[in-house]
């Protein structure tokens, strides 16, 4: 049971990992991304069934058309309002959302109905020490941990991710130092879609894939924020919290409880530390 | 091109700035009263909903329009004013009494909400606030012997002094009166002291701390009126509805709040108004052009789709919203041929960072 609560909290925290990405680099946050998620589960699941590719060539091309349309997104709409307050981008993101969900729903074969994405290993089950392990799970949690070192190296040794970590940090200098800002800013996008697709393709077999899966996203929130917003690290750490606060809170408390636990927790770490766990707090000088 | 001549320091700030005011809010006034005899069955039921949401917009407007804070859990003050009201109803208080205890409820709830805003900005508080609205609809749904739960409670028409507002008639010249009692107590409020302090905080929380104003109650005082407007809004909307359940207060109906807010143009009273119209008229457009679209499409999906791209399309191109379209038509024809493109240009800003603080 805290294999699951781990296992869900991987999810959490892939999703709150793009909400930190894009957060860190441009200081928005994307409301859009459960949407982005849910968008990368359908690819691949159009991918698995219409093309009938292997499972991981699905993620390859999930990623990578997710990441395209991360791109597209933060040209089309989110570089005109580049320098507008916080809460006008937020804003935005919320309508993308919007008009991602709605379009979902319009495209025939996707549209309202719930579906399922096939996995090599669907029901397997391992018998460890006389306790029942999950394959699925396990799975989930490999492949977030897969992820988590391709980005620790990629960000520690590419040259793309040395920009981004620098444009993260102070946009003007970057400017200055020759980084193009602005297309760094489209790749991170893309980059921050491209996990989310990887977490919607993790979450399928979890919760199938319908055009409201999305809404995992608001428990993702939570997660950034328990981890400190603009934290790569607290990211993966709030949403592993997340999760298994979840899980427990399921067990353990009344019914209902494991719904609100997430924000509840949130709450409490607002309250006593609005950074977070990892989050670095600087104080403006006047 | 109207010259105003100021005689006196009172001119500044009265509420209706020169003769032409008076006329034209007079006029609206006068066709809004006159609504039941020229509008349907239809539009009037619709003018209800323009109404109440007008008043959560001016809450909201209060709060996000004016003090700067951001609020993604508005709903929860409507859920919190509408069950007020319709547990009340149920317990045979009189109307008078149960309304302004929705106002006086759902401003002690937004107290405590506001509480935390003394600590967090921006992006914190709009998660701050989505987490407080899935609580209370957690709440409202879990405790079952008090609200009903999933199955919703049924609210009875409203009962002034033992006179029932069964008709719409009736109950839509209720609705405009609080539209308008809460309009013109916004508009004075703007322009009093208070309402000033709330600007000088949106515009910038050192300086006004610097010109002594007190962050603190004034933060808590913005969050408080702006939810006892939103819980009076909630009560009219239950009487509205005649039926509550916890999934008309979702998070998605708080976001469908604060875009009135956006749409309407933020920072106007005005937007309010046109923002709520805006929001209601829509779906109906919708269903409209839905009959010329090839059959199949979903309409939901229809909907949010035109509901994103119209609130993405605002943002960019015309933040200040319907009324900040108004200002510059009106600008136009003042000033012709006069008019220069740059005149409503934003400002150049850089960002501004929140992580500093």
């Amino acid at each position: 049971m805290l294999l699951a609560g781990v296992a869900q909290g991987c999810v959490y925290a892939l999703v709150a990992l793009g909400f930190v990405l894009i957060y860190k680099a441009t200081e928005t946050v994307n409301f859009a991304q459960g949407d982005l998620m849910m968008l990368g589960a359908f690819c691949a699941l159009t991918a698995g069934t219409v093309f009938g590719f292997p499972y991981w060539a699905v993620i390859a091309f999930a990623v990578a058309v997710m990441s395209a349309v991360g791109m597209l997104t933060e040209r089309l709409v989110l570089r005109p309002v580049l320098g507008q307050p916080a809460f006008t981008v937020v804003m935005i993101t919320i309508g993308v959302g919007y008009v991602i969900r709605g379009l979902v729903t319009m495209i025939p074969g996707w549209g309202t109905e719930t579906y399922q994405i096939v996995t090599p290993f669907a029901e397997d089950v391992w018998t460890v020490g006389g306790v029942v392990l999950a394959v699925q799970q396990l799975a989930v949690i490999a492949m977030t941990a897969a992820l988590c070192a391709v980005l620790y190296v990629f960000f520690r040794y590419a040259k793309l991710g040395v920009a981004m970590q620098a444009t993260s940090q102070n946009q003007l200098a970057a400017f200055y130092m020759g980084i193009p800002v602005r297309r760094v800013n489209m790749m991170i996008w893309g980059l921050s879609a491209g996990v989310a697709a990887f977490a919607g393709i993790l979450l399928a077999p979890v919760t199938f894939v319908h055009s409201n899966m999305g809404f995992i996203g608001l428990k993702a929130f939570p997660a950034a924020v328990v981890g400190g917003f603009g934290s790569v690290p607290g990211a993966i750490v709030g949403g592993l919290i997340i999760g298994v606060v979840e899980a427990l809170a399921g067990f353990y408390l009344p019914e209902g409880f494991k719904d609100v636990a997430a924000y509840v927790v949130v709450l409490v770490v607002l309250l006593v530390k609005p950074s977070g766990i990892f989050g670095e707090t600087a104080r403006k000088k006047v | 091109m109207r010259f105003l001549f100021k005689t006196a320091y009172e001119q500044d700030i009265r509420l209706a700035k020169h003769g032409g005011h008076l006329f034209w809010y007079g006029s609206l006034m006068l066709i809004l009263l006159a609504a039941p005899w020229w509008a349907g069955e239809y539009v009037l039921s619709q003018l209800h909903f323009i109404c109440i949401y007008s008043i959560v917009g001016f809450g909201l407007m209060l709060l996000t329009g004016f003090t700067g804070q951001i609020s993604l859990g508005h709903a929860a003050f409507l859920a919190v004013g509408a069950y007020t009201e319709a547990l009340m109803q149920a317990a045979g208080v009189p109307f008078v009494v149960s309304i302004v205890c929705a106002a006086l409820f759902a401003g002690a709830v937004g107290v405590i909400v506001g509480l935390p805003a003394l600590r967090l900005k921006g992006i914190y508080l709009a998660i701050a606030t989505i987490a407080f609205n899935v609580i209370v609809e957690e709440i409202i749904t879990r405790w079952h012997d008090l609200t009903g739960g999933n199955e919703g409670r049924h609210v009875k028409p409203v009962d002034l002094f033992g006179w029932k507002l069964e008709s719409d008639a009736e109950f839509y010249y209720l609705c405009l009166a609080l539209t308008v009692i809460c309009c013109i107590a916004c508009a004075n409020l703007l322009r009093s002291p208070t309402g000033r302090a709330f600007v000088a905080i949106r515009d910038s929380e050192i300086s006004a701390s610097c010109m002594g104003v007190n962050l603190a109650w004034y933060k808590t005082l913005s969050f408080t009126l702006s939810a006892a407007l939103t819980g009076i809004g909630g009560a009219l909307y239950a009487h509205k509805l005649a039926f509550i359940s916890p999934e008309q207060f979702t998070l998605l109906a708080s976001i469908e709040l604060i875009t009135i807010v956006i749409i309407g143009g933020i920072g106007f009273l005005h937007g309010a108004v046109l923002g709520s119209a805006f929001v209601i008229v829509l779906p109906q457009l919708i269903s409209i052009a839905k009959d010329w679209l090839p059959s199949g499409t979903a309409p939901s999906g229809l909907q949010a789709v035109v509901f994103g791209v119209i609130l993405v399309l605002f943002i960019i191109f015309e933040p200040l919203g319907l009324y900040g379209r108004w200002l510059k038509l009106r600008t136009y024809f003042e000033l012709f041929p006069f008019y220069r493109k740059g005149m409503f240009r934003r400002q150049k800003s850089y960002m501004k960072s929140e992580r500093l603080r």
